[in-house]
C-alpha cells in the first residue's frame, strides 16, 4: 500500500520527539520503548485516516497518548488531582524570585538553567499524577497548543488550563524542594513559612 | 515583588500562562507587552516563568534514543507491507 510506505517515510523524523515524551510518560525504558513501537505499528496500520495536509507529528502524538492511557494509566494507579493540594500562584517566583541578588554577576534566568540539574527537573514533572503530567509533557516538552492537547487527551479546553496551571505549580513546588535541600533557597525568604520538608505551616 | 497588586498588574499576571503559551489574541498580547514596559514587577515575574518554561522544555528531553529502536520499528513496517494484517 503507497500509504503505508509514505508514512515509513515521513513519520520517522518523529521519532525522537515520541521517545522523550514516551520517557516522562512511562518514566522507564523498557515501556517508553514498547509504547513508541506500540504507537508506531497502529499509526502505521490506521495511516489510512489519517488526513492529508494536516499535522503528521500531532496526529503521532495523539495515538501515542492514546496508547498510554489506554495501556498504562490503568495499572498505575497513582493518586489523583485532590492529592495535589492548592499551590499559591507563583510559588516558585515569590521563593527564587531573588536568587539574581545573591549570586553576583549572574542574571536569574542563567541561575535556574544552571541550579537546576536535568534530573531533578525531569522527576519533578514525572511525580505529577497522569492528569497533570499529560498536558504539561505535551504543552511544556513537546509545545502542542491548548486546542491541540485538548483534542488528544480529550478534555475541554479550559480543563487543559487548569491542569496546565496545577500542574505546574505541583512541579514549582517540588524543585522548590530540592532548591531548600541543596541550600539554594533560604527558607527564611519563604512568605508563607515552609519547613524542610516542604509543607506549609497552616 | 511586593508592588505587584495594582489592578492592571492582577489582570495581567492572570494572563500569564496564556501569554507565555502564546494563546493569547494578537491584541490581548499588546495590551501586556504594554503592561510589561511600564512595570518592572510585572515583568520580572514574566521572566522567571518563561525562563521556567525553558528550563522544563529543555531539560525533560531525551538526548538519546536507543539505538535500536528505530530498525526494530522499521522492521516491523517491512514485514506488514504484504498487507496481511499481520505484524511481526
Amino acid at each position: 500500500m503507497a500509504d503505508q510506505a509514505v508514512f515509513a517515510d515521513q513519520a520517522m523524523e518523529f521519532a525522537p520527539q515520541l521517545y522523550s515524551a514516551a520517557m516522562r510518560m512511562t518514566r522507564n525504558k523498557a515501556d517508553a520503548e514498547d509504547l513508541v513501537q506500540e504507537a508506531y505499528l497502529k499509526g502505521f496500520r490506521s495511516f489510512h485516516t489519517f488526513t492529508e495536509g494536516t499535522n503528521l507529528r500531532a496526529w503521532l502524538f495523539r495515538i501515542l497518548t492514546n496508547t498510554y492511557i489506554n495501556k498504562y494509566r490503568a495499572k498505575q494507579r497513582r493518586p489523583d488531582e485532590s492529592d495535589l493540594g492548592d499551590i499559591e500562584d507563583l510559588y516558585l517566583y515569590k521563593r527564587l524570585g531573588t536568587f539574581e541578588d545573591a549570586s553576583i554577576g549572574r542574571s536569574a534566568e542563567e541561575s535556574l538553567m544552571e541550579m537546576l540539574p536535568d534530573d531533578e527537573v525531569k522527576q519533578a514533572l514525572e511525580g505529577l499524577p497522569d492528569n497533570f503530567r499529560l498536558p504539561v509533557i505535551l504543552a511544556d516538552v513537546e509545545g502542542f497548543a491548548y486546542k491541540e492537547i485538548a483534542e488528544m487527551l480529550d478534555i475541554p479546553i479550559g480543563t487543559v488550563m487548569s491542569r496546565l496551571h496545577r500542574g505546574r505549580k505541583a512541579m514549582q513546588k517540588a524543585l522548590h524542594t530540592y532548591a531548600l535541600e541543596r541550600g539554594l533557597a533560604e527558607p527564611e525568604l519563604d512568605p508563607v513559612g515552609i519547613d524542610a520538608a516542604g509543607q506549609e505551616n497552616h | 515583588m511586593d508592588a505587584c497588586d495594582t489592578p492592571d498588574c492582577n489582570e495581567t499576571l492572570k494572563e500569564l500562562d496564556l501569554f507565555l503559551d502564546a494563546e493569547l489574541s494578537d491584541g490581548a498580547r499588546e495590551a501586556i507587552h504594554h503592561h510589561l514596559d511600564s512595570c518592572p514587577d510585572c515583568l520580572s515575574a514574566f521572566d522567571f516563568h518563561a525562563e521556567l518554561k525553558q528550563v522544563i522544555h529543555k531539560k525533560c528531553q531525551e538526548n538519546e534514543m536507543p539505538a535500536d529502536l528505530l530498525s526494530r520499528i522499521e522492521k516491523c513496517f517491512d514485514t506488514d507491507f504484504d498487507s496481511d494484517g499481520i505484524i511481526g
